[in-house]
């Protein structure tokens, strides 16, 4: 018999399966559990109701990220349901002796954030999290998914929890960038091409060169967005840029244990003859700075392009009139000058040191335009003190902008940080859907230096221009 | 919760839109709560009430003409978060069964873990089923889960639908995937010795 060449996922999902259910799901187990104040505490509930401890509580990580303001950190969440959420969560952390990196904490910030720059997140590692944009952390050439609350539950009570196996996708991007296209403008692309539920029951890898050329930061960005066209995640093989970003980070292994580790992970890249269910390719040259203009994170166009017609579908040209409508925009516009309100720039998506690079060399010299509301919120504590070491800081001061303190901030209104009914936000963050930047609010998805263009100029810009 | 799931005749309430993400099934604004109770009340709270909080008369909800157990939505249903939140508020308002021609991965699994059963038909079974029920709300469905069918009692047309045989045990026994896995401990610990 000749052995096929497994990919990436097959090799870290098989080396974690305790056992397959006879035509049912994998009993798979977790490297590596995080945990924030939202989607847990039912599950904590659940341990206390069967009299459960948690199985190995070294394996999960808890940061409160969603509720936590962006200003004024040292004081007592104002808002008492936000404030006893995030105390559930201290609470239960101190019950079932878990780590936790609370409010104040230099190590505290969004979960998909800190688990990489911890050395938390490792290649080969299964990682999950009640949170869709786990798969952040498939950057680093890891198994990362979003779960539910009953599953964070058997995480916590048994290390396992069980799962269908997704088929697998490589989508290759080849080619080099063109200037001023970002990681967001891929996956804002990769969106829209497949749509949103065009990768719907798949883990997807990414490959090709102009994946490759990604820094970790960048990679981040693009895996984070997997899930907005449906993947169970998405990941991309470790290689030397991979190795060099983890070295020396503090959960990472040290001396012999990091050489052995990484012996392990350089075997972990899908073999020349793995198969996937599914191949998709691009050309990186197809990519522009990238838009959204309706209310899932596929309604996207080029900058330079205009809003299409609507299809020919009923069911579908129904769904995308009440988009429109609510967006405010018609078809055959163009985004192009379009007075933004409100830029944010942060989130798991788009809130690390290379977003605030990007952002900060756009708007070095220029001012901020007058009634644009600017959220510039540092994705962790280690981010904030990157961007002073860099003085990226003064720079954005010069500019007219602050700096907020780390948290999930206007990505999803659930604190302070929400866009008023009507007005428009261009986001750096991962969802454009009705209502989720508040009631109301209309968002535009789009890049660091997108939104760095419409944050000095007051309206939709090609930042190229 | 009814946990034990078998066979459910019932009128439809119709929600004839694509890609429903899971943030208008239940906005993030109400995830705040610390227990799995009353999310019901706030089940696609921004398309039933206004700004005022008041009901909006032609969203489907709060439309009399329809009732029962079966919601039935358009293409990519739950898409977005992965909050849980959205299945104790489906499960919660009191609907049992959830009919479209596609799910999100994360929100079949939230369903499936709640006694929620999501049925995917093909797209031609969905568009007719929502010209039926616009013709009739009376109009009623029969979700078979030992025979894995899913009748239109109005035109008669069946189709037989995917349950992976574990899941459908779980719903019909009422059992869960945690009890599974508490079950098989000594299988977990053998297996980090050995890999760990």
């Amino acid at each position: 018999m000749i052995a096929m060449g497994k990919t990436l996922f097959d090799k870290i999902w098989d080396a974690h399966t305790v056992s397959d259910i006879a035509g049912g799901p994998t009993q798979l187990y977790i490297d590596r559990h995080y945990c924030h104040e939202v989607t847990s505490p039912q599950a904590f509930d659940g341990l206390r109701h069967r009299g459960l401890g948690v199985f190995r509580p070294e394996r999960t990580i808890c940061s409160p990220d969603h509720n936590i303001p962006t200003a004024g950190q040292d004081k007592p969440i104002a808002d008492p349901v936000s404030r006893n959420q995030v105390e559930t969560l201290e609470r239960n952390a101190a019950e079932f002796g878990l780590t936790i990196f609370g409010i104040g904490h230099e190590k505290n910030g969004i979960i998909h954030v800190i688990g990489p720059e911890n050395g938390l997140t490792l290649p080969g590692y299964t990682i999950v999290c009640g949170d869709s944009h786990t798969s952040t952390h498939g950057a680093v050439g890891a198994v990362a998914f979003g779960i539910g609350t009953s599953e964070v539950e058997m995480v916590l009570a048994t290390q396992c929890i069980l799962q269908p196996r997704p088929k697998t996708m490589r989508i290759t991007v080849n080619g080099t960038l063109g200037e001023g296209v970002t990681a967001k403008d891929i996956a804002l692309f990769l969106i829209a091409k497949m749509t949103t539920g065009g990768a719907t029951g798949y883990f997807v890898e990414y490959a090709g060169e102009a994946i490759r050329a990604l820094n970790m930061e960048q990679r981040m960005t693009l895996c984070n967005l997997s899930i907005e066209m449906g993947a169970r995640g998405g990941l991309i093989a470790p290689d030397d840029t991979t190795i060099e970003y983890l070295r020396g980070r503090e959960y990472a292994p040290k001396g012999a244990e990091w050489d052995a580790a990484v012996a392990y992970w350089k075997s972990l890249p899908s073999d020349a003859d793995a198969v996937f269910d599914r191949e998709v390719t691009f050309d990186a040259a197809e990519i522009e700075p990238r838009v959204t203009f309706g209310t899932n994170p596929g309604m996207g166009i080029g900058i330079s392009e205009k809003i299409p017609a609507p299809p020919e579908d009923p069911a579908a040209r129904a769904s995308f009139e009440k988009s429109l409508e609510y967006m405010g925009f018609e078809p055959g516009q163009s985004l192009e000058g379009t007075p933004v309100d409100y830029v944010f720039l942060g989130s798991c998506t788009n809130g690390r040191l290379e977003d605030f690079r990007v952002f900060s060399s756009y708007v070095k010299g220029k001012k901020k335009a007058d009634g644009v509301t600017a959220w510039l919120v540092p994705g962790s504590w280690a981010i904030v003190k990157q961007i002073k070491a860099e003085g990226i800081d003064r720079i954005l001061e010069d500019a007219g902008f602050e700096l907020r303190q780390p948290g999930c901030s206007a990505c999803l209104a659930m604190n302070d940080d929400k866009v008023p009914a009507g007005k428009l936000a261009v986001s750096t963050s991962n969802r454009n859907f009705e209502g989720r930047q508040g009631p109301g609010a209309r968002t535009v998805l789009a890049g660091p230096l997108v939104a760095a263009a419409a944050a000095v100029s007051g309206v939709i810009k090609d930042p190229r221009k | 919760m009814n946990r034990k799931f078998d066979i459910v005749q019932s009128r439809c309430v119709p929600l004839p839109i694509e890609n429903i993400d899971t943030d208008q099934i239940i906005p993030a604004r109400f995830l705040k709560a610390t227990s799995r109770e009353g999310f019901g009340e706030n089940l696609f709270r921004d398309w039933r009430f206004d700004a005022d909080n008041n009901p909006i008369a032609d969203f489907p909800l709060n439309n009399p003409a329809y009732s029962g157990c079966v919601l039935v939505a358009g293409k990519n249903f739950g898409c977005g978060s992965s909050r849980e939140h959205a299945a104790w508020a489906i499960a919660d308002y009191g609907f049992r069964v959830v009919i479209s021609s596609f799910f999100a991965d994360i929100h079949k699994n939230n369903e499936l873990n709640n006694f929620v059963l999501p049925v995917v038909v093909t797209q031609d079974f969905l568009t007719e089923l929502f010209d039926t029920i616009d013709a009739d709300p009376l109009a009623e469905v029969k979700v078979d889960l030992p025979g894995q069918t899913l009748t239109n009692l109005v035109t008669g047309r069946s189709e037989s639908f995917d349950i992976n045989p574990y899941k459908k045990q779980c719903l019909m026994e009422g059992l869960d995937d945690i009890g599974y896995l508490l079950a098989h401990k000594g299988d977990i610990e053998a297996w980090e010795s050995k890999n760990r």
